[in-house]
């Protein structure tokens, strides 16, 4: 493996470095969007150990109900945001940079990684830091394992099959 | 407001309003939601070494992102200090199978059996935390992608690989689920 740009390797939060500062004042907007899915990941419960297990024994509608329904909003929204061909509020042309399959690999052994990771803690990234603020302070420690894991694979990187 | 704000949201409410973050972020400013990218941008603050997968101008990346991460805690914080303290309102099945592992206390969003510092102390608490937070950087970083990145943002962008990395995770949350919590949780 050789080393690759920014882009071609972040997908969750994706391939942005190449996009322009963001003003101060735009921070603001991220803090309270920030606020308000915290407070959404809290009272839909999707943080819950219980939950996840829930939706891993397939006893109940709820979380499938929930991605489902996320999903089908982001791409109803999608599809209206690209034929209205809206820019952004701070004046850029909107689009999703699309990821490549390649072999597929780091898809399919990195989701599966994270899929143990994910019955274990009962948490995904986002949830994992909503619930240091629900009072589970020993997420902490989770959060600082998972820098570690992200560490360990940025070093492992170059020896990895993607 | 009604009641209904300061509990239990039904899942046709909280759905939609999480698919509603994707425009959000990209009407705000062409932003991608996705939340794991957040642990790579930490490392390259951090620690970033001679790693070249850390090197990179992570303020201009990700400090977008990861002031949005703030926000989530906080958000968590404000959220959880407005509502009634009630257990999740968990189906019996559910109860029954983790009743039958080990898992007695069904009050708070996790287990206290794993999820406090006293538990951390345990064998089955040390590896919920510390091996299962290690697998989720270690997983997203490798999939690029966590549940809002690819099975939100990817999906609803019908892209291929996130609908693999999709079926990975639900792979290794099943096995997790089926293979190692019996262990973990009933014999450790």
């Amino acid at each position: 493996m050789t080393n690759t740009s920014v882009s071609e390797f972040q997908g969750c939060g994706a391939g942005s470095a190449d996009q322009p500062e963001v003003r101060p004042a735009f921070l603001v907007v991220y803090l309270l969007l920030g606020i308000a899915f915290g407070a959404v990941l809290t009272r839909s419960e999707v943080l819950s150990w219980f939950r996840i297990q829930e939706m891993f024994r397939f006893q109940s509608f709820r979380m499938y109900g929930i991605i489902g329904s996320a999903v089908a909003t982001a791409a109803v929204s999608l599809w209206l945001i690209k034929a209205a061909g809206l820019k952004s509020v701070s004046g850029e042309r909107i689009a999703i940079p699309r990821k490549k399959l390649g072999s597929g690999i780091q898809y399919a052994a990195g989701g599966a990684i994270f899929g143990v990771g994910w019955a274990l803690t009962g948490a995904c990234p986002g949830p994992l830091f909503a619930l240091i603020g629900n009072g589970v302070t020993v997420m902490i420690v989770a959060v600082a394992s998972a820098l570690a894991g992200t560490w360990v694979y940025g070093w492992a990187r170059p020896r990895l099959p993607h | 407001m009604g009641a209904w704000f300061f509990k239990e949201w039904p899942w046709y409410v909280a759905g939609p309003l999480i698919g509603l973050f994707v425009p959000a972020l990209l009407i705000a400013g062409n932003k991608v939601f996705g939340i794991s990218g957040n642990l790579s941008h930490l490392c390259a603050a951090i620690a970033p070494g001679n790693i070249a997968f850390f090197r990179y101008d992570w303020r201009r990346a990700g400090l977008w992102n990861l002031v949005f991460l703030a926000g989530v805690l906080i958000g968590g914080f404000l959220a959880s200090h407005t509502g009634g303290a009630q257990a999740i309102a968990l189906s019996a099945d559910t109860r029954v199978a983790l009743t039958k592992l080990g898992i007695h206390d069904f009050t708070g969003v996790a287990p206290h059996e794993l999820f406090t510092w006293h538990a951390l102390l345990t064998v089955r608490g040390f590896v919920s935390v510390v091996l299962g937070g290690f697998l989720v950087g270690f997983g997203t970083a490798y999939a690029a992608g966590c549940t809002s990145g690819h099975a939100i943002s990817g999906l609803a962008n019908f892209e291929l690989p996130s609908l693999v990395a999709v079926l990975g995770f639900f792979a290794g949350g099943l096995a997790a689920t089926y293979f190692i919590l019996p262990l973990l949780i009933g014999r450790l």
